[in-house]
């Protein structure tokens, strides 16, 4: 690996040697367009609006949230597959939001994706030698098939292969096999961060075990860096270090993953860890559920002030509608300072200051844009883009 | 509906034993005939019972039989190709003898189905408020007019807010899961005696999720609907469920109340699936116990036990003789080398 002269390297950053990834005021916006002859921009779905976040070497970072919340997009940003609108990617020191062409595909070979859909990621014409041995060649670690054999199949080793598996194609294998091949590829250019979406909701669960035991021990071997975006909070629980939870393309909450079990501090994060069913039923009898009422807002049309304000059952009348709360360290005893917060009343409902309310359900539309009264085309585009 | 509720802390418990079943599904066997295939026996002799006001559950991963047993219920599977064998009485008529006009009277009056995408379930070309007045009109002969009103208030029923606007609305500008609640409410249409929900909360978020098995569970409490439940979400199962029967490879494997089955699971494959969760609850830094192999490793269950080459205690017998459902300690199980340690 040749280290770029001519990238620009962001002071103050280089020296920090325990951050690998540090995200700045990221925004993706997507524009909304209408019309036939002309493209006109009449609105933007704000899937990440304004994220800043912190990955150390060598940890496991998990973003949770629901779909729509734009985890996918900061995890896409983060890798530049998706243009940030705004903000700085600062990757070992270098700003990747500013790299273009060649120095950007560099780049990348520090920074590899693992998907969710291994059969859509994978080239089903390809052999599994070919898709392994592409981004070796591309990245010049090898110049020929031959010369790459004893990586590939070490690399198959790796994630549990036999060396048979080189000569097939990907409809060959079964979903959990297909992902460790998907694994596999990220792993040939010795990445040092995996940015994994949703890398096991498509496997049954007994497969899925086996899916995260792997991410964990290639972790262990090679010490990689993990982004992992995932809906199932108790799979992004169970292998992250810290977690991000995001909530219309903002993060609400921050913390360790032990601390955020132990004692969730946002209203979000608080209805959404109770909604998670535990196979258990002891615990699901006398389990205490904050059922939140509606659905997600419109991310092109978000709410004012706190965006979680319309559902929140803990919401008061001042500040909530009007202020966007920024993610901040509570004052509350006994808090581990690392745990960040995005609520203006976080240390009152932590003292039961503020009680828990009833909140009436406002409708809400799939794709409701609410620009104009005529309505707009293609919702389907809309939740593509996110 | 209000925003904040507790889950509650009785549970309705399914009156076992005391009286008749109002389902009862014996040797239920469906095979998939395809030309120049092998036939392939998806559901390989299935039978529970589902009482009056039971939540009964079907559990099991992917190409275990679970859906395609409701189908066969139901009498949704095209009869070209596929071979249906068994009873399913329901109230003591054979559905599998009716003709396709009778089946079509018990649809949706009786028994009734949600399914799992609603999107793909629901007509996209005609209002909301259409397709459950069409239910009404249908099965209890009511007009137009007349059963307006009452489509507005099932809609009111299920949570849908400011029910009235959403009577004129089509299935896509309602989100995901005021789509599935615009679902049940057509299933509830003519207070069926008899539900069966296939996955109607694994293409949901998780609060939504708990919003929907909350209402569930209001209606099984509130109308004595028997609910049969297939999932393959163990945690699902936990909070909902009276009975719980496990599926692998076609066949019930383990039959038990919540209870019993989760703290004592008997056959290793319950007893592996529930090792290899990731719990919320579980203490950070313990290794999850995967169930090596996939489906694909099955042996056929005429000879063998499906799951003896992915078991973690296979026994010699467990390749040559095929297990049979057997009471074991009071609980159906259907294993040659029970796990014997609690959880």
């Amino acid at each position: 690996m040749s280290e770029q002269t001519t990238t620009p390297t962001v002071e103050g950053t280089a020296p920090d040697g325990d951050v690998l990834v540090e995200a700045r005021g990221i925004k993706v916006h997507f524009p909304i367009k209408r019309g036939v002859i002309f493209d006109k921009t009449i609105g933007h779905v704000y899937a990440v609006d304004g994220v800043d976040l912190k990955i150390r070497r060598g940890e496991t970072y998990g973003l949770v949230g629901e779909s729509g919340c734009g985890k996918s997009t900061l995890g896409r940003a983060i890798l530049k597959l998706e243009p940030p609108t705004d903000g700085s990617v600062i990757f070992d020191g270098i700003d990747i939001a500013t790299l273009e062409g060649e120095e950007l595909r560099r780049k990348r070979q520090d920074i590899q994706m693992v998907f969710q859909d291994p059969l859509s990621s994978l080239d089903p014409r390809q052999s599994v030698e070919s898709l392994l041995f592409e981004g070796m060649k591309a990245h010049g670690i090898a110049k020929n098939a031959k010369e790459a054999r004893p990586r590939l199949v070490e690399l198959l080793e790796a994630v549990g292969l036999p060396e048979a598996a080189l000569a097939k194609y990907p409809h060959e294998f079964s979903g959990g096999q297909r992902q460790r091949i998907g694994i596999a590829r990220a792993l040939s250019v010795n990445p040092k961060l995996i940015v994994a979406d949703e890398p096991v909701s498509a496997l049954d669960v007994s497969v899925q075990a086996q899916v995260i035991n792997l991410l964990e021990d290639l972790q262990e071997e090679f010490g990689l860096t993990y982004l992992v975006v995932a809906h199932d909070l108790a799979v992004v629980r169970h292998i992250s270090d810290r977690i991000g939870v995001m909530y219309l393309g903002a993060l609400v909450e921050e913390a360790e993953a032990d601390d955020l079990y132990a004692a969730p501090l946002h209203p979000y994060t608080r209805a959404l860890m109770s909604a998670v069913p535990v196979p258990d039923p002891v615990i699901e009898d006398r389990r205490e559920q904050i059922l939140l009422t509606g659905d997600l807002p419109s991310p092109s049309n978000p709410p004012t002030g706190c965006r979680f304000h319309t559902r929140c059952p803990w919401r008061q009348e001042t500040k909530c509608e009007t202020e966007r709360p920024v993610l901040r360290v509570p004052e509350i005893a006994g808090v581990n300072p690392s745990q960040r917060v995005a609520c203006h009343w976080t240390e009152q409902i932590a003292s039961g200051e503020i009680e828990r309310h009833a909140v009436t359900a406002t409708a809400t539309e799939a794709g409701d844009l609410d620009t104009g009264p005529d309505s707009l085309m293609g919702p389907a585009s809309i939740s593509e883009a996110l | 509906m209000t925003s904040t509720s507790t889950s509650p802390s009785t549970h309705p418990h399914g009156r076992t034993g005391s009286s008749e079943p109002l389902l009862s599904v014996r040797d239920l066997r469906v095979t998939f005939q395809r030309q120049g295939q092998e036939p392939f026996e998806a559901v390989q002799g299935v039978s529970f019972d589902v009482h009056p006001g039971q939540t009964v559950g079907l559990v099991g991963e992917s190409g275990c039989g679970k859906s395609v047993t409701s189908l066969a219920i139901m009498g949704l599977l095209p009869a070209r190709g596929n071979r249906v064998s068994g009873t399913v009485s329901y109230d003591g008529t054979d559905l599998l003898t009716l003709s396709d006009q009778q089946m079509r009277d018990k649809r949706g009056k009786d028994i009734a189905m949600v399914f799992q995408d609603p999107l793909s379930s629901l007509n996209p070309v005609i209002p909301i408020g259409l397709q459950v007045t069409e239910v009404l009109e249908r099965h209890r002969g009511m007009s137009r007019k007349a059963a307006t009103p009452v489509a507005r208030d099932l809609l009111d029923r299920v949570g849908i807010p400011d029910p009235d606007r959403r009577l004129t609305d089509y299935p896509h500008q309602l989100s995901g899961g005021m789509r599935q609640r615009a679902l049940i409410a057509i299933a509830l249409a003519c207070q069926p005696r008899l539900l069966i929900a296939d996955e109607p909360t694994t293409a949901l978020d998780v609060t939504i999720q708990a919003q929907i098995l909350a209402l569930l569970k209001e209606l099984v409490q509130d109308t004595g609907t028997a609910l049969v439940m297939i999932t393959h979400d163990l945690g699902v199962v936990a909070g909902l469920c009276d009975e719980v029967n496990v599926l692998y490879g076609g066949r019930i494997v383990e039959r038990g109340e919540r209870h019993e089955l989760f703290a004592q699971p008997r056959h290793p494959y319950t007893h592996g699936l529930l090792a290899s969760i990731p719990r919320l609850d579980a203490p950070r830094g313990q290794r999850l116990t995967p169930i090596p192999g996939s489906v694909a490793d099955n042996l056929p269950w005429t000879h063998a036990c499906a799951f003896a080459p992915r078991c973690s205690q296979p026994i010699e017998v467990c390749t040559r003789v095929m297990p049979e459902l057997v009471p074991h300690e009071g609980r159906p199980l259907r294993c040659h080398n029970p796990v014997e340690e609690s959880r």
